[in-house]
């Protein structure tokens, strides 16, 4: 059986442990950077490290020795100004800019693309490699829609990717979901995208735009690998469910304590299965009774288990960010970050759980390999 | 000749050594200087070549005017240039 490694990204550095190794966390690279993302692709078996040094602005690491040393490769940079295109000016009347802010989303190309990645970034742009990250191309059809311009930053200052999906079958077939700006869709590998997502609702907005599917504020969207038609995601107005691969979504009603959260996993085999941390609502950020839980469902999201076998509570305030949730591809091994920099994982799909740690750095982002 | 110096916090993630280069504006200075380190340009500019938000130049003790184009005229004599961080944020 592989080993299950698990790769976790803070605000403090990156930390590495693995189920053969009792969940022990081992020594932190970069310690004391903040660490926006890291993925370990699938097929060439690099490590790619997305950081975010503040003054000195958003760096990009990669290890190809399985993480004993990292270079620094180029980050993905946007294009010169145009300076015959009027500035990008959101609802808000913030102008979003043209430069890299962070790198919010890894992710590798389809299973036959040795060396493509992707990455979603602050402010909006969605950029390419075909040379394991030696450079990178910002997608300019997506860029360059005039429909991106409604999007607009939801708890980051300007919109951002976060959530990108490979069609298992198929490597042309991309999907990715922005906060706030919905869910887009290629067909021919981003050359051209359509702002896909009826059903969704954003009460928060006016009744004339709630429904837009362009403004939609997607925390977190995912799809089932084995069943791609599947997805779900939750959103900042509830958990959604779709069976058409995303281009329609039924909001499932009733989920207790709270249907409000970030993260979304579903089960690599069993598309009714998915996993969610909920928090109170959008203005009370913090577990409902101050109890961490997780919600599961089992079937498709007509009932929930609540589980909180080994979480803390109740004063226990920790906060689950959209990518500090995974599973792995068996489906049993899930482990969850907190802001609070509590680790757990579960080797029983979620029913308990271990503390791995109560004293990380902030955890932004944690994945199995 | 220019003499360039670089935060010392620079120095964990890139290679900044203090340098001495010729050139009339601080743009042309720092070219130079990235010329030979091509990483250090990102650690200081943004891709659009505007000095990040929070890093500082100062030419000769006065902070750099332009931001964006670091067009500031560099003194014919011995001039040195700090590249600092802002003391931005808490």
């Amino acid at each position: 059986m592989a080993e299950t490694k698990l790769r976790i990204a803070t605000r403090k550095g990156l930390f590495h442990t693995s189920r053969e190794n009792g969940w022990e966390l081992g020594a932190a690279d970069f310690l004391g950077d903040n660490c926006s993302a890291v993925l370990h692709h699938p097929v060439s078996g690099a490590i790619f490290v997305a950081l975010d040094h503040g003054h000195f602005g958003v760096k990009l690491h990669r290890s190809r020795d399985g993480g004993k040393s990292y270079e620094e490769i180029p980050a993905p940079a946007y294009p010169p100004t145009d300076v015959n295109t009027e500035p990008w000016v959101d609802i808000m009347g913030r102008t979003i800019p043209d430069s890299l802010q962070l790198i919010w989303s890894l992710e590798a190309g389809h299973a036959d693309q040795d060396e493509r990645l992707w990455a979603g970034t602050i402010p909006g742009g969605l950029f390419r490699s075909d040379d394991g990250g030696d450079s990178w191309q910002l997608v300019e059809s997506l860029w360059n829609d005039p429909l991106r311009r409604k999007w607009f930053g939801g708890g980051m200052d300007f919109p951002g990717i976060h959530s990108i999906l490979v069609h298992p079958d198929n490597p042309e077939d991309i999907v990715i979901a922005v906060s706030c700006g919905g869910i887009w869709h290629s067909t021919d590998d981003g050359a051209s995208w359509s702002n896909i997502g009826e059903g969704m609702n954003a009460p928060y907005t006016p009744p004339e735009i709630a429904s837009d599917p362009g403004i939609q504020d997607v925390h977190r969207l995912v799809r089932c690998p084995s069943t791609p038609e599947r997805m779900w995601l939750q959103h900042h107005a509830g958990i959604y469910r779709s069976d058409n691969a995303g281009f329609n979504w039924q909001i499932i009603n009733d989920v207790q304590p709270s249907s409000f959260g970030f993260a979304a996993v579903v089960h690599p085999q069993q598309p009714d299965t998915a996993w969610f941390v909920p928090e109170i609502k959008d203005e009370h950020r913090i577990p409902a009774d101050g109890k961490v839980v997780v919600n599961r469902t089992d079937d498709g999201g007509a009932t929930f288990n609540t589980l909180d076998q080994g979480l803390p509570g109740p004063n226990a305030y920790d906060l689950v960010f959209r990518h500090a949730l995974d599973v792995d591809q068996s489906g049993d091994v899930l482990a969850m970050g907190s802001t609070t920099g509590s680790l757990w994982v579960s080797e029983d799909g979620g029913k308990s759980w271990e503390t791995i740690s109560n004293h990380l750095p902030p955890i932004y982002a944690l994945r199995f390999d | 000749m220019v003499t360039v110096n670089f935060t010392p916090n620079l120095r964990r993630h890139v290679n900044c050594p203090t340098t001495q280069v010729e050139g009339e504006t601080v743009a042309e200075v720092l070219d130079k200087v990235f010329e030979a380190e091509p990483l250090l340009r990102g650690y200081v500019l943004d891709e659009q070549g505007i000095l990040r938000k929070h890093m500082i130049i100062f030419l000769n003790g006065t902070a750099l005017k332009d931001r964006k184009r670091l067009s500031d005229p560099v003194p014919n004599t011995d001039s040195e240039i700090f590249v600092m961080q802002a003391l931005s944020g808490g």
